[in-house]
């Protein structure tokens, strides 16, 4: 909580400095390197530039990608939400599920992808089903937890005032178990990142996984360190926009937390 | 199920009061599993009247103002708000929990949560708003307070809040459970002429739960006294201290003496009609 009360010029410089550093060290330890495995920073970024800097490299290399992630971790989150409010409100179904869910969320997302192939083939629904069966799982169970955790007083008061089971479910349900699934939904898009990527290895002829591996597959070392270099920059503004969207509907619980702290 | 009372007393006779009588337990008995903890509960509360239920911490209060409210189902026995067999939360029996910290919406603010159980029961937003503000105005709130978070609030203005919930939410019959019981003194006294006000001043009928005896004789125009295990009626006592009240003045009286001193034998468990 420090952090939020600096002032937001002194917040980025004390979240850049690192990758900075990094980099500088990084551009000038590479910079005299004939090793064809590690190419000076200097011509990475030119490559990065080419290939990404550009309306027709986003479009072919980014836009793809972004669509599945979207339509992934989308059905992942709604899934995850529905499923997990219902779990979480009727305690019996979710101790008969629980040893399945268990197993199956111990399945790597990830290992998965040939049985997936057989499935659904290798276009875009793969690709998609297999994202949000990865992310699913965070989401599903932090929801069910946050459910379960909701005040039992709250049921009460919804009881006394005769709330209907929708108005319980909007106006007690989900906001109260809101910062719970903020929470899964952070890991939930980790996930859906690295599942897009080793799908986009598989019948796709365009995005970041397939643009990695051709890279990599035709010896252009530039372009392959470049998509990395991509990757890492969408995964922090991804995140950032996550955190963007949770301070907003979170407010109150974030205020909460910091008065909480404040009062020991 | 709840069960007509062993005591056959007449339906005819409840339906020619319930005009008067607000809320009325019938013989009414819980257990949880083997063990009883209210038996024969019986006892009537005028419409327009404070009426306190009164005994020691464990008597199985907050059990019969379960009951009370339809939140949970007797055993035995049967509660009646005006006329009508209680099976379920009634409409227009509201609710103050002792716990206000916890009865609040945390991601709320003060206006929404006094507004909500007017919107669950389908008030367009417009009136539900108008409702709310005049609600919290009566409890001394202004819109400022109202925009706020209630957990922005001392425990004494949270408990406020939960009145006015349940005020904005008209109410024929008001329960409350213990409502000053986490409040320090002084929020104490302020929060119970604040009741006795509204209560005048609105013609509420309020069913208070509390262990504490000046608290009960002080705001009561009928203290119901529970004793035993389990616990019943040890008696009923009214109480004459007129509409105009006060903590001081009230209090040092010799009547208010008189009557403190009966209802703490009532409660300490010298049971029976007499006085």
């Amino acid at each position: 909580m420090k952090r939020s009360t600096l002032r937001w010029p002194a917040t980025v410089a004390l979240e850049l400095w690192l990758p900075v550093l990094l980099l500088a060290l990084w551009w000038f330890l590479s910079a005299r390197s004939k090793s064809v495995y590690f190419p000076p920073l200097s011509s990475i970024l030119t490559s990065f530039a080419h290939d990404w800097l550009n309306p027709a490299g986003l479009a072919k290399n980014l836009l793809p990608s972004l669509e599945l992630l979207g339509l992934g971790f989308g059905l992942a989150v709604a899934g995850g939400v529905i499923i997990g409010v219902v779990l979480g409100m009727v305690p019996r179904l979710e101790d008969a599920t629980r040893p399945l869910l268990e197993i199956l969320r111990a399945i790597p997302g990830v290992a998965l992808l040939p049985i997936f192939i057989v499935l659904f083939g290798i276009d875009v629904q793969m690709k998609v089903y297999l994202i949000a069966f990865g992310a699913f799982w965070p989401v599903l169970l932090n929801t069910i937890d946050g459910v379960r955790g909701i005040e039992p007083l709250l049921n009460e008061v919804s009881r006394v005032f005769r709330f209907s089971r929708v108005r319980r479910l909007f106006s007690i349900v989900v906001p109260g178990a809101s910062p719970q699934i903020f929470a899964g939904a952070r890991t939930a898009l980790a996930i859906s990142l690295i599942i897009l990527v080793v799908s986009e290895t598989v019948g796709a002829n365009g995005g970041i996984g397939y643009f990695l591996l051709n890279a990599q597959r035709s010896f252009a070392i530039n372009s392959m360190w470049g998509a990395i270099v991509a990757l890492g920059i969408l995964g922090y503004v991804l995140n950032i926009a996550f955190r963007v969207i949770e301070r907003y509907a979170l407010r109150w619980h974030r205020l909460q937390q910091a008065r909480l702290e404040s009062q020991p | 199920m709840t069960v007509i009372g062993s005591s056959g007393t007449p339906r005819s006779s409840a339906q020619t009061e319930s005009r008067d009588i607000a809320l009325e337990a019938r013989d009414l008995g819980h257990a949880y599993g083997g063990r009883e903890v209210l038996a024969g509960v019986d006892f009537q509360v005028r419409r327009g009247t404070f009426a306190c239920l009164v005994g020691p911490s464990g008597v199985g209060k907050t059990t019969l103002l379960r009951c009370l409210s339809g939140l949970q189902s007797s055993t035995s026995g049967s509660v009646y708000v005006g006329g009508d067999i209680v099976n379920a939360p009634m409409p227009g029996v509201a609710l103050v929990f002792q716990d206000y910290s916890r009865s609040l919406m945390p991601w709320s603010s003060v206006l929404h949560n006094v507004m909500l159980p007017l919107r669950a029961n389908g008030i367009s937003k417009q009136i539900a708003r108008a409702k709310a503000t005049r609600a919290l105005a009566l409890v001394g709130l202004d819109d400022v307070a109202g925009q706020m978070y209630p957990w922005q609030l001392s425990g004494g203005m949270q408990q406020r809040v939960a009145i006015a919930r349940a005020l904005a939410y008209e109410p024929s019959l008001l329960l409350m459970d213990e409502p000053f019981a986490s409040v320090d003194a002084y929020t104490r006294a302020d929060l119970e002429d604040l009741m006795l006000t509204l209560q005048r001043e609105l013609a509420l009928t309020v069913v208070l739960v509390t262990h504490d005896i000046d608290e009960a004789v002080y705001l009561s125009d009928q203290v119901i006294a529970l004793n035993g295990r389990p616990a019943q009626v040890a008696d009923i006592v009214e109480v004459p201290l007129g509409s105009a009240r006060d903590q001081v003045t009230t209090k040092s009286t010799a009547e208010f003496a008189e009557l403190r001193a009966r209802v703490h034998g009532l409660v300490r468990g010298s049971r029976g009609k007499s006085s």
